[in-house]
């Protein structure tokens, strides 16, 4: 509660609430005098010094009328609240104590109930109780309990199946003892917190009943009841219907902020993000000699994201190449940066990330600098992505054969019929069994390794130079896992198709991958052949950790002792020192550069794994 | 509810069959429901209804004549019999005070409530769906904030208005002020705009914030990332991939929403005295024309049932996941 008041919202609809209650109790003492008092010199004027907000058509004064009818249109919401309330109460606990099928009479007929919206249960009941003040609380009333009751049975639902009510029900508490010691007082905070928002919505309705004659009859009057009259004035005084109306808007927004503030809906917001300028890391690499005629050049690539503290770099400057037809696994634990490298080079990252790069193109084109529109078509044909968890990432709304067709009707301009023959064509070609019928399914309907193939297929419907794939078998069991990358194999061999394989897991990449580039921290760490020895502490580290049929069963299972620095902590020097067996006192002062070791082999080691 | 045992067994194979059978069988029951709570309604009235609806001056005869024309002196359960019956072949009673069918006042002024109320859905559909998944791609990611704010606290201000104060407020600012539109009544075209505007007001900005944080959330999906992978233009995207899935919630809550604008239209009348069902109900409650107020909740009742079963046939066709989830 003290929380919700030091929040500005909280803090006014307090204030508001405060100032309506002071008005619902003073301004009847105040001022009853003068809201009754006829001025014949001034009947159904418009607003003058006299009266504020003119006159109506007996020559009362609206605005002392409007401040005084504060405390009936306010006390007839509260009252009818409270029955709302106390009848929702009782129907939705009810059930807990009911014999089963009584029990479920109940809920049904409440079920029924809330889906009728509150206004015709309001006529409902007030065709029952009678046109009056009296009959107009009970209707509105009576008319809030459905929801109410909904409210209950939820709530109390929650905390019947708590630990601690169980016990007590297990111990030979009684029902009744039950409901009333354990579980009312537990979902008494948030029924408050309706039951508040719940009065600014009766004290809507009642206006609204008033209004139409049916609430409060003369000569007593509540707001609503002044806006129809005032209605009737509309061309001589607006003044006279809108005061009203604005009284009840106003006081019923301050019941729902006040509810909602407290519920926490409206929390407070987390800090604003940085403005500080983004900070300029220099390559610290060495450039491969020709990186000219490579199908994919990428220098000095950088992510950042703006964080209220200031800037996080996840991916510090990493530059590769990759040749038409080259496989290519992008290996490192989760938090390197690998598959926001992914993502990047693919122009995939979203704002509000920032991606720079000395220099990032694919097939020739810069893919930083063109505009998307230019890309669109290039990007769309040539380069296809697999992403790491199949069941999430089909549109489940959508057909599977038209998710695919799409492509080629978007980059290609086949029509309709034409796209989606080609689908079934590209979902044959990765082995989907009865591919006309499945591509009218949708994604629910295809297990994981078949939509991972599906997958591969889509990025099949153009003609693609490089697939880069994430994760593509890491959500898959083994013999799936097999399939899919031998499936990738065969495209590349077919079609000549680099591939960036992205993986936590080094055995998979050196299998099935020429070149290894091992990522941490952000950075590349090691670019090296699958087949060389690698050089760098981590690249062995991870080769030691990784299992296979070989591995020594009888031996303690190999773990990297530590864990990877966080991206907004990343230490001066090699961010790996805090976890290297040969760390010597450079490592902590200096970052290693990625230098060249032999014509394929790169490594970011001051000691290039000569120290080990 | 068992509606279940309802279904053949050699319609179990189509989940689209039995999701009809289904949906139709809790029409029917809520149906029924409705039904009865109108026709408990008279019966609920303490005191004598006729007495109450002639006035306690009426003459004794009078008063027995009129019980005995509506039946109320038959035993309940023969009343019960005959309303149904009536309601089964169109008689829903006479009203008191006009001495016509109800049926034909219901006629007569029904279709005046429609030409409001689908004009009315129409706009709410079209203004809010843009607008939220406007709003969401604009704000996506905590970006302009700014636009956020004002998105955010118009449409809640816009919705804590109840309908009819924003008719009188529409009525004194461009009917009396600036005499741009009539101030009441049904008559040609521009007479529909202030009515329309006022009933669409409050639930497109309800909608247009649901859709906004729906859509928000869908765009955070991996398939998403998909549709940008294909290099869809950002409408497809947005409308082809992101909307449809926002939808499926968005129509849940929005449901209940557009029921309420079907009560919604009963304020607006009185403020518009639009000669549609509205304007009659709130009349026969005060003239206590009770056979006409239960015509009336009737029709009203069977409105709000007929959109829950168009919201839910609609969210089966385009989420075919919420049939098949129910099995």
């Amino acid at each position: 509660m003290a929380k919700a008041l030091r929040t500005p919202v909280g803090a006014f609809s307090a204030a508001l609430l405060a100032l309506v209650l002071a008005l619902a109790v003073l301004a009847p003492i105040l001022w009853h005098g003068n809201a009754f008092e006829v001025d014949t010199e001034a009947i159904g004027q418009g607003p003058s010094a006299a009266h504020w907000l003119g006159t109506d058509n007996l020559g009362r004064d609206v605005l002392f009328r409007v401040l005084v009818a504060t405390r009936l249109s306010v006390l007839l919401a509260v009252l009818a609240t409270a029955i709302g309330v106390v009848t929702g109460l009782v129907l939705g606990t009810l059930p807990s104590l009911l014999p089963r099928s009584a029990a479920r009479l109940v809920t049904a007929a409440v079920n029924i109930a809330v889906a009728f919206p509150g206004l015709l249960l309001v006529l409902f009941f007030s065709v029952i109780f009678g046109v009056g003040t009296h009959g107009a609380v009970l209707a509105v009333g009576f008319a809030l309990a459905p929801a109410f009751a909904r409210l209950a049975q939820t709530l109390s639902a929650s905390v019947a199946g708590q630990d601690f009510v169980s016990a007590a029900r297990i111990s030979g508490v009684g029902r009744i003892r039950l409901l009333v010691r354990h579980i009312l007082p537990n979902i008494g905070e948030p029924l408050v917190v309706n039951a508040t928002i719940g009065a600014g919505a009766s004290l809507l309705t009642f206006s609204g009943l008033s209004f139409l004659g049916i609430g409060v009859q003369a000569p007593d009057y509540d707001w609503g009841r002044l806006l129809g009259e005032g209605l009737n004035g509309i061309y001589v005084n607006p003044a006279a219907a809108l005061a009203p109306g604005a009284a009840v808007v106003l006081v019923g927004l301050a019941f729902n902020l006040a509810g909602e503030t407290v519920a926490g809906v409206i929390g407070v917001r987390t800090g604003s993000r940085t403005s500080a300028p983004r900070p300029h890391i220099p390559a610290r690499e060495e450039v491969a000699e020709d990186r000219d005629g490579a199908l994919l050049v990428v220098e000095n690539l950088q992510v950042a994201f703006p964080r209220p503290s200031g800037w996080t770099v996840p991916v510090r400057g990493v530059g590769f190449t990759v040749r038409a037809g080259e496989a290519i696994g992008v290996v490192g634990e989760s938090g390197s940066g690998k598959s926001l490298t992914g993502l990047a080079v693919s122009r995939l990252v979203e704002s509000p990330a920032v991606v720079t790069a000395d220099r990032l193109e694919f097939a020739g084109k810069p893919v930083l600098t063109t505009p998307e529109r230019e890309l669109r078509g290039l990007l769309g044909t040539s380069l296809a992505m697999v992403f790491q968890d199949p069941m999430t990432s089909f549109n489940p709304t959508r057909r599977i054969g038209h998710q695919l067709a799409e492509v080629s009707e978007q980059h290609q301009g086949l029509p309709r019929a034409k796209a989606l023959a080609r689908a079934v064509d590209r979902l044959r070609a990765v082995r989907i069994p009865a591919a006309e019928r499945r591509a009218r399914q949708y994604p629910h309907e295809f297990s994981g390794g078949m939509r991972q193939r599906a997958m591969i297929g889509m990025g099949l419907m153009g003609d693609p130079r490089l697939i880069i794939a994430d994760e593509p078998t890491t959500a898959l069991d083994v013999t799936v896992q097999r399939q899919l990358l031998r499936l990738l194999a065969r495209t590349r061999a077919e079609r000549d198709t680099a591939i960036i394989l992205i993986s936590h897991d080094i055995a998979v990449v050196s299998q099935t991958c020429e070149r290894m580039l091992v990522m941490y921290a952000g950075r590349i760490v090691e670019d090296l052949p699958s087949a060389a020895t690698p050089r760098h502490p981590y690249t062995r580290a991870l080769l030691a950790a990784s299992l296979d049929l070989e591995t020594d069963r009888d031996a303690p299972l190999v773990v990297i002792p530590g864990r990877p620095p966080e991206p907004d902590r990343v230490p001066d020097g090699c961010a790996f020192a805090d976890r290297c067996p040969v760390v010597t006192d450079r490592c902590r002062r200096e970052d290693p550069v990625l230098e060249r070791v032999d014509a394929t082999h790169r490594v970011a080691c001051w000691h290039k794994g000569g120290a080990a | 509810m068992t509606t279940s045992a309802i279904v053949a067994p050699g319609l179990r194979s189509s989940p689209w069959l039995s999701f009809a059978w289904r949906r139709l069988g809790r029409f029917a029951v809520s149906l029924w429901v409705l039904v009865t709570m109108a026709f408990l309604m008279i019966q609920l009235i303490p005191g004598d209804p006729v007495r109450a609806a002639l006035g306690l001056t009426a003459p004794v005869e009078l008063v027995t004549a009129r019980r005995a024309a509506l039946g109320l002196d038959d035993p309940i359960w023969l009343q019960y019999v005959h309303y149904l019956g009536g309601l089964v072949t169109g008689d829903f009673g006479t009203s008191m005070t006009s001495g016509l069918p109800v049926s034909d006042v219901i006629g007569d002024r029904l279709p005046a409530t429609l030409q409001l109320a689908l004009p009315a859905f129409a706009v709410v559909i079209a203004v809010a769906i843009p607008l939220g998944v406007l709003f969401a791609v604009l704000t996506r990611g905590g970006r302009r904030r700014g636009a956020e704010l004002a998105f955010t606290s118009t449409s809640v201000l816009l919705a804590a208005i109840p309908e009819f104060l924003v008719a009188v407020a529409l009525v004194a600012l461009f009917a009396v002020r600036l005499g741009w539109f009539p101030v009441a009544g049904s008559d040609g075209p521009s007479s529909f705009v202030l009515p329309v505007v006022a009933l669409a007001l409050g639930p497109a900005s309800v909608l247009a914030r649901i859709v906004r944080v729906e859509t928000l959330s869908v765009l955070g999906n991996d398939f998403i990332r998909t549709a940008r992978a294909k290099r869809l233009p950002a409408r497809l995207v947005y409308f082809r991939h992101a909307l449809p899935n926002a939808v499926t919630a968005t129509l849940t809550m929005g449901g209940l929403m557009l029921t309420g604008m079907v009560a919604g239209t009963v304020l607006v009348e009185n403020v518009f005295a639009w000669p549609g069902l509205g304007s009659s109900i709130a009349q026969s409650i005060l003239q206590k024309d009770y056979p006409l107020v239960q015509g009336i909740v009737l029709v009203y009742g069977i409105g709000v049932l007929l959109v829950n079963l168009a919201v839910d046939v609609l969210l089966a066709v385009l989420d075919p996941r919420s049939t098949i989830r129910e099995n």
